[in-house]
């Protein structure tokens, strides 16, 4: 495999360590109008009438926009067109939009939009999942028929054979919370008509840019190729910044068309965690029977996603939580229904994990129970049922394609940190006032979008006559360093130096279709592009030099920016051969596509291979609890995930300590607080994200096991590394404390302390 | 009024007394680097130097800072661009991802080993406590800090009495 450089390398370091890298607020167009969003104060109401006259008669500002000024299509959804750019029939939840305000400034179109009036009849609000599904419940979307977004199943076997086998049978209840990704970057557009033939180009944090483009160009009325999606640095987005994201530059797209100047809107804290969606609080019922070998028998469970007001994509965040009902264990007799539920709360959707991180927190704790019952360890009971080389999947998916990694990664971690010996340690109740507890949890994941839906990926390497390298792929940079991680492979696959590529800056215009960067796709599916592109660049250069070089083609090397024959005496500058082929009129231009492989699924059944390719990964934490207070504190962890192969060894270890930390906030600090619909957690003083004191120090170990379908032999990590950690904790308070927590976040009694915040902060 | 920005004077126009400290050096200095994340003093986005001393100046008006010495992120680096060995550091550790909070992150910590060049990793953990990173889970720039820790052992050692504030 080619060997990049492998220090820890960005092509975007210099500019954001320097606070010169130009997220969207920091841009600046001439002439540039502000917009604002209106809210109303209802949960669920039928609009009567909105009032925008005392608003747009306030001095400076121009205009109020509401659903009657799109030319367009005001309704859009990926799966379900059940969103709104503005609200117009009803109020959903309290996050609903019902117009914006586009104003000389910011602090005009914000005292304008509290003027605007909307005029609805009340309705009652569903704000309980289980409630919405039962017959006669108040309906959020009437012309959907019920407030179920979709089913899917798991039938494996015979579960009444099953548990008739079982000589204990563990049942438990478990709930998850609404987590908001808050990304420190909140949603923000500029949107400028282009003066020389009329397109909007769309600058804005977002990570899909290509839905953003399709949600745009359909709310103006106008072709594709009328808008272009401009790549500009985002300030994290975890899965958050897909449909809000898209809509606030839907807007504000709307208010450049329509006014014919540059538009920007920028969203406050407090509208951004209103409006934007969250993850998928679960619960979920669980049975699992086991025999006394200690191997599980079958598995029952039901699951409840809370959906929101609207769909988003909770059939696909529910499908995976389903395929990984199990987690990695081998169980052949399982009977699993999910539902996802329309409410009238916060709308959820896509987050880091998609539907992983609650599963696990409910698998990853049933295992433990099952283990006790069983009278064997964790670790034990997790040998005796995980999943191995040519194991059968709960959906009938061999696992033969790839090295089956989950072994491997458990007796990495419990290597390092010593787990057995510690174990032994654990208060479990007993002692003085700081109770000791170590606890892991490890997971499979199906890599990139499965059969949720269709998955390619396009890359294009422009070599230049000078021998730079113009390098553009599909994917786009979430923060997380996909381009840099493309530019290594690139360079790799070449055998040139790194400074030679240049990563163009990314365009909806200039690039195929290739998908959302979500699913941790962006360095298998991304890669696997450029990585074909640039085997299809050096098939063309091998085939214009090989006789210059007395080589057959496929026989000629690229090694430290030089063009090779057999010998490294026949040789040719990496530079001089670009001149070359311009003279001999062969463009040295590539363009690459990676098709993820074949996957298949039975809806009826839920049987299927789900994925192309699985990674595994295990963590694992020791704390001590306080036996007064409850407080936890964490004070070392180790993780050990396969990635496949690291292209950017520190950026994936990034991956993995971000992705514990946002675990840590999922099992032990954040909730979205709405006591009756209403968000009272609008910013990041009462929403409580980790801080480096919250976090232990950490330790990411990566084991590589490069994938035969993947180009490049890499995976993913992004997702895999944030499923774990909130299992693996509750894991270990339960070895501090000997007390089951089966609600996320765990609470011990005490209350979190006060965050820090200057004078002036709001309660 | 005149402040002090990264080693230039500027003259503040009556307009802009009222207006929020980070609002000026974003919009009319054109220094974008602190950034807006909450509003409230809440997440550190937005730290700058006042006098060496680390300031969430979300909620702070331009009018307090009246012959305060201000540094921003911008004015860290080397005239000529050379990164500061801080900046390096975090770039070497790997302890950038989306950035938004870097700029905050790096003056925050730039205050602190100005203060203290020898500390413990507890103590670099505690000092970058009011910064909000949702992307790092904080490991790789508590490494770069420490990192970078030498650099101001030497420059302590050599350095002049520190400039007081100009009235």
């Amino acid at each position: 495999m080619p060997q990049a450089e492998t220090k820890a390398w960005r092509n975007d370091a210099y500019a954001k360590v320097t606070g010169k890298a130009k997220f969207t607020d920091d841009l600046k167009f001439p002439g540039v109008l502000h917009a604002a969003p209106v809210y109303s104060d209802f949960v669920h109401a039928r609009i009567k009438a909105i009032d925008t006259e005392i608003a747009e008669a306030v001095r400076g500002v121009i205009r109020v926009l509401t659903a009657k000024d799109v030319p367009g299509v005001n309704h859009f959804g990926q799966i379900i067109r059940d969103f709104r750019i503005f609200a117009d029939d009803k109020i959903r939840y309290h996050g609903d939009v019902v117009a914006i305000v586009v104003a000389e400034t910011r602090e005009i179109a914000m005292r304008a939009a509290q003027l605007v009036r909307v005029d609805a009849a009340p309705l009652p609000a569903v704000l309980d999942p289980e409630e919405a599904l039962k017959p006669g419940a108040v309906l959020v979307h009437e012309s959907h028929g019920s407030n179920l977004i979709n089913t899917h199943v798991v039938r494996r076997g015979n579960v009444e054979e099953g548990f008739k086998q079982a000589d204990f049978v563990i049942e438990q209840d478990f709930s998850t919370q609404f987590i908001e990704h808050a990304y420190l970057e909140t949603e923000a557009a500029v949107c400028v008509p282009r003066p020389t033939d009329g397109v909007i180009e769309v600058y804005g944090s977002m990570q899909h840019p290509f839905s953003t483009r399709r949600f745009v160009a359909a709310c103006l009325g106008v072709a594709l190729s009328e808008v272009e999606i401009i790549g500009t640095p985002m300030g994290g987005g975890f899965g958050g910044k897909d449909d809000t994201a898209a809509i606030v530059c839907a807007r504000t797209a709307l208010a450049a068309k329509l006014l014919g100047r540059p538009v920007k809107m920028v969203y406050r804290r407090d509208w951004s965690m209103r409006e934007s969606y969250k993850r998928h609080p679960y619960r979920v019922h669980y049975q699992m029977g086991v025999n006394r070998a200690g191997r599980i028998t079958a598995v029952q469970c039901r699951i409840v996603a809370d959906g929101g007001a609207y769909c988003s994509v909770t059939p696909w965040v529910t499908w995976r939580s389903t395929v990984q009902c199990c987690g990695p264990y081998v169980v052949e007799n399982v009977h699993c229904d999910t539902f996802g539920v329309y409410t009238n709360n916060v709308v959820t959707g896509a987050m880091r994990g998609f539907g992983s991180p609650q599963m696990n927190f409910v698998i990853e704790q049933v295992v433990e129970m099952a283990a006790e019952k069983v009278g064997i360890s964790g670790i034990e009971f997790r040998r005796r049922n995980m999943v191995r080389q040519g194991s059968v999947t709960i959906t009938g998916q061999k696992l033969d394609g790839h090295k089956v990694a989950i072994e491997q990664v458990l007796d990495t971690v419990l290597r390092e940190i010593d787990y057995e010996k510690k174990l032994a340690k654990c208060a479990r109740g007993n002692g003085g006032d700081e109770l000791y507890g170590i606890g892991l949890a490890m997971s499979y994941r199906g890599v990139s979008l499965g059969a949720e839906g269709v998955d390619f990926c396009a890359a294009i390497i422009n070599a230049q006559v000078d021998g730079s390298i113009l390098l553009e792929v599909g994917v786009h940079e979430n923060g997380q360093g996909a381009e840099s991680a493309m530019s290594l492979i690139c360079a790799g696959e070449l055998g040139v130096d790194l400074s030679r590529i240049r990563y163009r800056r990314s365009s909806t215009s200039n690039i195929p279709d290739s998908g959302t960067t979500v699913a941790s796709r962006a360095t298998i599916m991304g890669g696997g592009a450029v990585a074909l592109a640039s085997r299809e660049l050096k098939k063309k250069i091998a085939e214009a030099f090989c006789a210059k070089l007395h080589c057959p083609a496929d026989e000629i090397r690229f090694k430290d920016n030089f063009i090779l024959g057999k010998s490294d005496a026949d040789r040719i500058a990496f530079a001089d051969a670009m001149r070359e082929m311009w003279l001999m009129q062969k463009f040295p231009f590539a363009f690459g596509v990676f098709k993820a492989p074949r996957v298949t699924w039975d809806e009826h059944t839920g049987q299927g291979d789900a994925y192309f390719t699985w990674v595994y990964g295990c963590q694992a934490v020791e704390l001590t609890v306080n036996k007064k207070t409850g407080k936890v504190k964490l004070l070392n962890a180790v993780a050990a995930h396969d990635v496949g192969h690291a292209v950017n060894p520190e950026m994936v270890r990034g991956q993995i300590y971000g992705g514990m930390a946002m675990s840590a906030g999922f099992g032990l600090h954040e909730e979205v607080k709405a006591p009756d619909g209403r968000m009272t957690t609008l910013n990041l003083n009462t929403y409580r994200i980790p801080r480096s004191m919250d976090m232990p120090e950490m330790k990411a170990i990566i084991v590589e096991n490069p994938d035969p379908v993947s180009p490049t032999g890499a995976k993913s990590i992004g997702e895999p590394a944030n499923e774990i950690f909130a299992p693996a904790i509750a894991n270990a308070i339960y070895h501090a404390t000997g007390q089951r927590h089966c609600s996320s976040p765990i609470r011990l009694g005490a209350q979190p302390e006060p965050t820090a915040c200057e004078e002036g902060c709001a309660k | 009024m005149k402040l002090f920005v990264n080693g230039k004077e500027v003259e503040v126009p009556p307009t802009a007394m009222q207006k929020r400290i980070v609002e000026f050096l974003r919009e009319d200095l054109d220094l974008t680097g602190a950034k807006n994340a909450c509003d409230i003093g809440a997440c550190g986005a937005c730290t700058i130097l006042v006098n060496d001393e680390p300031m969430r100046i979300c909620i702070k008006l331009v009018k307090d800072f009246a012959g305060q010495r201000i540094l921003t992120i911008e004015g860290l680096a080397a005239p000529d661009g050379t990164l500061h060995p801080l900046q390096q550091a975090f770039v070497d550790c790997g302890a950038i991802q989306c950035g938004f909070c870097t700029p905050g992150m790096v003056m925050t910590a730039h205050a602190f080993l100005l203060k203290n060049p020898h500390p413990t990793r507890d103590q670099i953990r505690q000092a970058i406590f009011k910064n909000l990173c949702r992307c790092t889970g904080y490991q790789q720039i508590i490494d770069a800090i420490e990192k970078a820790a030498p650099h101001y052992q030497h420059e302590t050692a050599a350095r002049a009495p520190a400039q007081t504030a100009l009235a």
